[in-house]
């Protein structure tokens, strides 16, 4: 594959993901293979995952499981619905998915900004550790649980157990809570939040168009950072 | 009645401690009475259990030929990650150090396991606290561990690794997550796993991305995509269910197989889990291979066995009831210097004593191993206890092979259960080899 054209095409009726793999693996810094636009996605697993490299991937249609999975600097746009685990353990750069995603989408991440136009299920946003989530549909049971850093905004509502024993991760909602966690506790919006929910609004392309205070924040009580046998019905 | 006569005393019984209640009981229903909470602390389960000291070699004799020690070869060398990986490990010994946390264990206990690996040609394994510059940079083969918490976790260690291990459970815990207490989250420990200095600190017990088999199988399926290939992949199990989950492993797309048994180390745990969940080392081998064998993977998906390996005879034992290499975590630690007896007056300091403390999650360890403190962890040169680590795991080859040549085999890995015999009816069920002096083995009729 020759790797100093503008864009590339990839019909994944016709190679595999480990052939599509290989290639956005072996671009190096300074390629100009900078657009990559991936035909017949057909829900398949692990598609652009592991990519190291400033290039944006463009898929048409819906993915499998762990698309765009420990991603770093790429910007990678699904043009359909995710599966399980997108953009888990991403480290920077941008999954963009246009439908809704599965179970767990941006479990463990370290960096970059994930958007969901539509739903995420359930666990959205597990153990995050610095990623930035928006979701502009509502978020399913156990978001964000043992949530460690790193933001996630909810434009709709937010399942059961929200923030679950979560760490300092800063949650945002605009809709419903279903029930909060252990240990996730309302708290106040003050003017650094709405600054951030600004610049989350930004990465999520809809600046000035939806008011911060229709949020509420919510994050860690802090009471279960300590074993205390007070909590022991929390353990 | 004859005013001279005395009775004579009535025979007092001596005061009986009950064996139900015996003094370990009773200190623990006082503790939790005082302090309403479990009991943590580090280390396997130290109940006794049936184990390879249950087992016997049979040697040669009449009908089998012995090696000639020090003349005739035999092997010790092992390859793992031959099915799939595009890029095995080749270790010189069947002996690998276990997975252990950098934060569990110090930055000089982490190099030191390195250097004495290194000098003997086999691997380290990190653990739930991310790759360490000590550790990668002191051991020339190194498992990099995919646990549920993922501190630590990114593209770029997973690529420096030789090896990756997802761990599913462990001997001390199965269905436990991990724990370390806040005396041990340091600025370092807290940095590596993105959490607040100075808390306690619980791992998530499952993945947070997979469910089950079917999704391990995709799990394991990006995590090759990832590292092209390259690397053999590990499946790391609580020996629980030793059958189904080596069958599962194997179907889910794992190059080797790790059974983990109750006696296998942790950093911190609850103690109930650790004596009462799992099941025993020796229970858990020959299911582990029988479910290999099924599936005609013997020896094709590598099997590694752990939990209470201590020495060449240990190893030899696992290895002759279908292991093709042993982990070893607490004897490593052990060689490193921990519980050492020179340190007894410190270790009573801390209300316990050389060779029984385990308080490992309250980071003061005298050894300086099991501790994030700066002034102790200088106490462990790491040169040294790689030394000692070094030779211990030379002896404990050394023994395999002088086992194995007694037995008339020119490779460590043609032991076979034919040469093993059992002391008691546990350990013949167990291993499934019969008892000393009989052909009775029971429970082979039944399965279970």
């Amino acid at each position: 594959m020759n790797a100093n054209v503008e864009s590339h095409a990839i019909d994944l009726a016709g190679s595999s993901v480990r052939e599509l793999n290989s290639a956005l693996h072996a671009l190096k810094e300074g390629s100009n293979a900078s657009l990559w636009r991936i035909a017949n996605p057909r829900g398949l697993h692990a598609i652009a995952a592991g990519v190291d490299a400033p290039v944006t991937v463009e898929i048409d249609g819906p993915v499998g499981y762990y698309c765009g999975g420990m991603n770093k600097q790429a910007t990678i746009i699904v043009r359909g619905s995710a599966g399980v685990g997108v953009g888990e353990n991403m480290m920077s750069g941008l999954i963009h998915v246009e439908g809704d995603a599965s179970q767990a989408a941006g479990a463990t991440a370290h960096g970059g900004t994930l958007v969901i136009e539509g739903n995420a299920a359930a666990r959205c946003g597990i153990s995050m550790k610095g990623v930035d989530i928006v979701v502009k549909g509502s978020v399913g049971h156990m978001s964000a649980f043992m949530a460690q850093s790193g933001s996630m905004v909810v434009f709709g509502d937010a399942g059961e157990a929200l923030g679950d024993s979560i760490y300092e991760a800063r949650l945002y909602v605009r809709g419903s809570v279903a029930s909060l966690g252990a240990d996730c506790i309302e708290k106040e919006m003050r003017d650094e939040h709405r600054q951030e929910l600004f610049e989350r609004f930004k990465s999520a392309g809809v600046n000035g168009q939806i008011d911060p205070s229709e949020f509420k924040r919510y994050g860690s009580g802090r009471t279960l950072y300590h074993f205390h046998v007070d909590n022991a019905s929390a353990y | 009645m004859n005013e001279h006569f005395k009775a004579p005393p009535i025979p007092a019984t001596l005061p009986r401690e009950s064996a139900t209640f015996d003094a370990y009981t009773m200190s623990e229903i006082r503790r939790a009475a005082a302090t309403g909470i479990y009991d943590i602390r580090g280390a396997g389960a130290k109940r006794k259990v049936p184990h390879f000291d249950d087992l016997l070699f049979l040697g040669a004799s009449i009908s089998r030929y012995p090696l000639e020690g020090y003349r005739e070869k035999c092997g010790t060398d092992v390859v793992l990650g031959t099915r799939f990986a595009k890029k095995p490990i080749e270790l010189k010994t069947p002996v690998t150090i276990a997975g252990m946390s950098f934060g569990s264990l110090s930055g000089p206990a982490k190099e030191a396991l390195g250097r004495g690996a290194s000098a003997m040609g086999t691997s380290t394994t990190t653990g739930d606290g991310g790759m360490t510059q000590e550790e990668r940079g002191h051991s020339k083969t190194l498992v990099y561990q995919y646990l549920p918490s993922r501190y630590g976790m990114n593209p770029d260690d997973i690529r420096k690794a030789d090896a990756i291990e997802v761990v599913v459970g462990q001997g001390a815990k199965p269905g436990g997550g991990g724990m370390l207490l806040g005396q041990k989250i340091s600025k370092r420990v807290a940095q590596m796993r993105n959490l607040p200095e100075g808390i306690d600190q619980r791992s998530a017990c499952r993945h947070p991305d997979w469910t089950g088999p079917d999704d391990l199988e995709i799990k394991i399926e990006e995590l090759r995509e990832i590292t092209d290939w390259e690397k053999p992949i590990y499946v790391k199990v609580g020996a629980a269910r030793p059958y189904y989950d080596t069958a599962l492993a194997v179907k889910a797309g794992a190059d080797v197989v790790v059974v983990d048994g109750m006696q296998g180390g942790t950093a911190a745990t609850q103690e109930v889990f650790i004596e009462h969940v799992g099941i025993p080392t020796l229970a858990a081998i020959r299911n582990a291979v029988r479910a290999l064998q099924d599936l005609g993977m013997h020896r094709k998906v590598q099997l590694i066995v752990s939990g209470g390996i201590r020495n060449g005879a240990d190893v030899a034992k696992a290895l002759a009831l279908g292991a093709d290499a042993v982990a070893i975590g607490t004897a490593a630690l052990i060689a490193l210097g921990d519980n050492d007896p020179a340190l007894d007056e410190e270790y009573r300091a801390l209300g316990s004593r050389a060779g029984a403390y385990d308080d490992w999650h309250e980071g003061r360890d005298p050894a300086g191993i099991t501790t994030q403190d700066p002034e102790l962890m200088k106490r462990l040169d790491p040169v040294k206890a790689g030394r000692r680590l070094a030779n211990f795991l030379a002896v404990m080859t050394l023994e395999a092979q002088t086992i194995a040549r007694a037995c008339g085999k020119s490779h460590v890995h043609n032991l076979e259960p034919e040469d093993l015999v059992a002391l008691t009816i546990e350990a013949a069920a167990m291993a499934q080899v019969p008892i000393a002096g009989t052909d009775w083995v029971p429970g082979l009729t039944g399965r279970f």
